[in-house]
């Protein structure tokens, strides 16, 4: 008998193993604070003791690496695959440490090549939780997470805003689609008073919502430098949402 | 150990998901030019984890030019035609897609080019009885 195909899917599952939770963290509105609430939820995760990786999938602009303030002149060390280095405690892949700050502009298929690539050749070992930061849209990286990753457990970021809760919703129809809705969280991220226009959309849509993270002007002062970020206001409510999902 | 042997750990489990009772199979692996894998220990490794779960593996590689088409003119051209610096080498290895970090159609300077042939790692045929 005879086969041919991509090897790359094949060992996906092996690699992911040892990963009990994987929060993809999505939002098909631009500009809701993704990057930053995942690169917190990480290190805020991290902080209470659990073992977490964090993978920027945002293959085309990747920046979590500036949140984190990763050093991009050396790639990763190689051990039967790529280790990931650590920033703050947490496991942290990036395409970025391949492609640096130079423009990566990638056509469908090549970013679906890109994701299956990194996914074949992390060596994330044990972890608690895999945070995985996403682009906007609803596109080849977040569909890609729906169907190459066995489990997953999406935290939607939204914010009150008429056009991203028109886009969230769409989202969050998606999601409901192929994961229990118990299984879906949402956050409502830069929130400036006491709506609760995100709390009723969870609970319209039967999925959970996790709490507010206040707009926090300082935040932009303290990006690249991991200390501070665990000093800002952000930092402490994203720590209260972490917490919960650790509950959970 | 290189990164290598991730990708041949790839290749061994894509051989025992479609025949996982073979206890004796041919791997034919078609290696793109542009991942430039190192034959020697991707075969080493290959053969190694085989061994391990109790197959006899017989391995082939082949290797594939890499070829590049612009989508904006184009133009064709090969990956060995263009000098690439050691660090951008390596960097494509691990993520052959990074080619469009560094490298522009040689004819019209665009970055939306494709890479037709010679990408990276593909199981050209597994056999087995």
């Amino acid at each position: 008998m005879i086969a041919q195909g991509d090897p790359r899917l094949a060992v996906i599952g092996r690699r992911l193993a040892r990963v009990a939770r994987v929060v993809p963290v999505m939002s098909s509105k631009g500009g809701v604070g993704k990057t930053l609430l995942s690169c917190l939820l990480a290190l805020a995760l991290s902080g209470r003791g659990a073992r977490v990786g964090l993978l920027d999938l945002d293959v085309t602009n990747p920046t979590a690496h500036v949140v984190l303030g990763a050093d991009l002149s050396k790639f990763p060390e190689e051990d039967r695959g790529v280790v990931p280095p650590l920033m703050g405690g947490v496991k942290f892949m990036s395409v970025a440490y391949y492609s640096g700050e130079n423009p990566l502009p990638l056509r469908g298929w090549e970013i679906d090549n890109v994701v299956k690539e990194v996914l074949a050749v992390t060596i994330w070992g044990d972890l608690d939780f895999l945070v995985i930061d996403t682009p906007p849209g609803i596109g080849d990286e977040v569909l890609d997470v729906l169907s190459y990753f066995p489990k997953y457990e999406p935290l939607v970021v939204a914010t009150p805003s008429p056009l991203t809760m028109a886009s969230v919703k769409r989202l969050l129809k998606l999601l409901t689609e192929v994961v229990k809705g118990e299984s879906i969280r949402v956050v409502e991220n830069m929130a400036r008073n006491d709506s609760s226009v995100i709390a009723d959309l969870a609970k319209e849509l039967h999925v959970k919502f996790l709490g507010k993270v206040r707009f926090d002007e300082d935040i932009d002062k303290v990006v690249g430098d991991v200390d501070a970020l665990k000093r800002s206001r952000m930092y402490g409510d994203v720590s209260v949402i972490a917490e919960r999902l650790l509950k959970e | 150990m290189v990164h290598e042997w991730a990708l041949a750990e790839a290749i061994a489990d894509y051989v025992f998901k479609v025949a996982p009772n073979a206890k004796r199979v041919r791997v034919v692996v078609r290696l793109g030019e542009l991942q430039a894998a190192d034959e020697e220990v991707l075969k080493f490794a290959l053969e190694e984890i085989m061994k391990s779960e109790g197959v006899e593996c017989d391995v082939a590689l082949k290797r594939e030019d890499c070829v590049l088409k612009c989508r904006k003119c184009g133009h064709e051209w090969l990956l060995k035609e263009v000098g690439l610096e050691e660090e951008v080498r390596e960097a494509i290895h691990f993520v052959p897609e990074v080619v469009h970090s560094y490298l522009k159609c040689p004819k019209c300077g665009s970055r939306d080019f494709e890479v037709i042939k010679g990408r990276g790692v593909w199981v050209e045929e597994v056999s087995w009885e």
